[in-house]
């Protein structure tokens, strides 16, 4: 073990790990002929990129120019920027929109700062979405825009934070409930855990969209609320497993602390145990965060103008801008990408933190 | 022994010895506890009387742990009762609690809360159990800690801190509910040879006090000095319970006495 540690720490220079790589590489004739091949279809692949993005591609002029070259057209993203962002919220509206992504992307990158997290920052989860769905209907001010025209970026976030703040607070009472020893509610809980995660996330959304109405004659449900309501129940689900992971985990003399105090059931959940708990989880918070973000797009399916078909809908129009599906599907990519890159990368940073801390 | 410096104030714990008064702080009336099919306690009899310091011993899966988990009912009996206070433990879930503030525990692996200071550990069940305002209970924590000696460790976490200083601050987050009974579950076990003493010391000065407690633990030195009554349990039974020079000099049972020699070897 020490001795692990002591090779840890001197490791060697980056130069002296190039050359200990490369001599792995060219090991034996076997190797160095699945390395120079491999290294040639990457290079050959990063040549066809480097030419449809650059080469070929069509840097400024309109939709004519684009038409006569191969490659990515550049035009068509500046001047469809808006479409794709916002998608078709009314055009002299679109500060509703501008400063609902400010506001969520704020939260967001609060809640990336340990030493922000509070109460204060739970509530913000709870109010800023709220805030957003007053902001971008245009309830108590304003000309109301109806949910069917919310779209592009600030309506996958939204749909995003709804669903992940809106499952923590099903998730907790389900993994409560299944962690207690009153038989009834043990079992109920298992039976909607299990249930939820065992239809696919399109599922979820058509039986909350389609089924659901179906039970009450006249009923009508508003898409946004079909949505989230799918996607709350769905996120839960995971969430209530994850949590009850990080209770599982806690010694049991925590418990036993607490209520050797003359602390409660309640109290020892609230003041003890959750917040050791999450804190343990957060790394598989993050992920199951990543994976909801990934999925949204989903919603499109019944009928949610979200970020990726904003950038769909800006690509249709064919008499304008012929042929440029692949950019906005390349620029579409690049964004969830790199959403989920700086997250993943902030997770594996914040897994090293609590891990030095001591509290995790 | 003489030149101990606990010496002097192994005199003052002996003359704050009370005799046993009428009702007793805690009344074990025909005890039973079964682990499923394993007999964990059998037929406990046994009355600790307000100011009285008991210390449980025996060899380890004889129920000494279980005794006085079972004051707290952090374990449940089947058969008999338990008194505390005259109050008799039911399943009463606000018995339960009234009861849990009024006796204070001090585990083996110190169990404390490892995401708050040292003074949030403290302050936490004053406000959330008693109701006290934030204020005086970290003014009431303050006052606490500067008793066990780590005042200075108040804003630290528990990490921070050594077995014996953890198991100290235990200790006063234990007294921050004024309990009127300490039950001490193998406090000294977990902990480095070295730090034994402060935490025994930190049990002597609060037995000096007058504290009720009931105390489980393998310090034969700390039972003798300390103890009004020693109970030694074997196999879920009380086999023997009364004065400490008696059961070290003489001890009537055959199972008592191996128990001490081994000890001793």
């Amino acid at each position: 073990m020490t001795i692990l540690l002591e090779d840890a720490r001197l490791a060697p220079p980056k130069a002296e790990r190039w050359r200990a790589a490369a001599a792995d590489l060219f090991s034996s004739p076997v190797n160095a002929v699945v390395t120079v091949v491999v290294a040639g279809l990457i290079a050959a692949a990063l040549w066809r990129f480097a030419r449809w993005a650059v080469v070929d591609a069509a840097w400024s002029g309109g939709a004519e120019t684009c038409r006569q070259r191969s490659g990515a057209c550049w035009p068509f993203v500046a001047s469809n920027a808006q479409l794709m962002v916002f998608g078709v919220y009314p055009q002299d509206l679109l500060w509703r929109p501008a400063v609902s992504l400010a506001l969520m992307a704020g939260v967001i990158a609060a809640s990336m700062i340990p030493r922000l997290w509070s109460a204060t920052l739970a509530l913000a989860w709870g109010l800023v979405p709220a805030a957003v769905c007053i902001l971008l209907s245009g309830t108590f001010f304003g000309r109301p825009v109806s949910t069917n025209e919310w779209g592009g970026l600030p309506l996958t976030l939204l749909v995003w934070m709804i669903a992940f703040a809106g499952a923590f607070v099903v998730a907790i009472p389900l993994a409560l409930a299944r962690r207690s020893n009153m038989g009834g509610l043990r079992t109920a809980a298992i039976i909607v855990i299990e249930l939820v995660r065992g239809v696919p996330m399109l599922v979820a959304l058509y039986v909350s969209r389609f089924i659901v109405p179906m039970t009450a004659p006249g009923l009508e449900i508003n898409l946004f609320v079909s949505v989230e309501t799918a996607l709350i129940l769905f996120v839960a689900s995971y969430l209530a497993e994850i949590v009850r992971a990080g209770l599982q985990a806690l010694p049991r003399g925590q418990t036993e602390a607490a209520n050797a105090l003359g602390l409660g059931y309640w109290r020892t959940t609230q003041l003890i145990l959750l917040p050791q708990a999450l804190r343990a989880v957060i790394p598989a918070l993050v992920n199951l965060g990543i994976g909801v973000l990934l999925s949204t797009p989903l919603v499109a399916v019944i009928g949610m103008t979200d970020f990726l078909s904003a950038v769909r809908e800006a690509a249709s129009h064919e008499q304008d801008w012929p042929g440029c599906y692949t950019t906005a599907y390349f620029v579409a990519g690049l964004v969830f990408f790199s959403i989920c890159f700086i997250a993943s990368r902030y997770s594996r940073w914040l897994e090293r933190r609590l891990r030095a801390a001591g509290h995790g | 022994m003489a030149d101990h410096p606990l010496s002097h104030r192994t005199e003052t714990v002996r003359d704050a010895r009370r005799p046993p008064r009428a009702a007793p702080a805690i009344e074990f009336a025909g005890v039973h506890k079964w682990y499923g099919a394993f007999h964990v306690l059998r037929d406990i009899r046994l009355a600790v009387h307000p100011g009285e310091r008991v210390v449980v011993c025996g060899p380890s899966g004889s129920g000494k742990s279980t005794l006085i988990r079972c004051v707290n009912r952090l374990e449940e009996h089947q058969k008999g009762a338990i008194r505390v206070h005259g109050v008799e433990l039911s399943a009463s879930s606000r018995e339960i609690d009234r009861v849990r503030r009024e006796v204070g525990m001090v585990f083996q692996q110190f169990n404390l809360f490892p995401h708050l200071t040292v003074l949030q550990n403290c302050a936490l069940a004053p406000v959330w159990a008693e109701g006290v305002k934030r204020r005086e209970a970290e003014d009431r924590a303050h006052a606490l800690l500067a008793k066990v000696k780590i005042a200075d460790q108040a804003h630290k976490y528990p990490s921070e801190l050594s077995g014996g200083q953890q198991q100290r601050v235990a200790i006063a987050r234990a007294l921050c509910m004024n309990p009127k009974i300490m039950l001490f579950d193998e406090p000294t076990s977990a902990l480095d040879p070295e730090m034994v003493k402060e935490v025994l010391d930190t049990m002597t000065a609060l037995a000096s006090e007058g504290m009720t407690m009931i105390v489980v633990t393998h310090e034969m030195g700390f039972a003798r000095r300390v103890a009004d009554k020693v109970v030694f349990m074997d196999n879920g039974e009380v086999v023997e319970a009364g004065d400490p020079e008696e059961f070290f000099t003489a001890p009537r049972h055959e199972r008592a006495r191996q128990f001490l020699s081994r000890l001793l070897h």
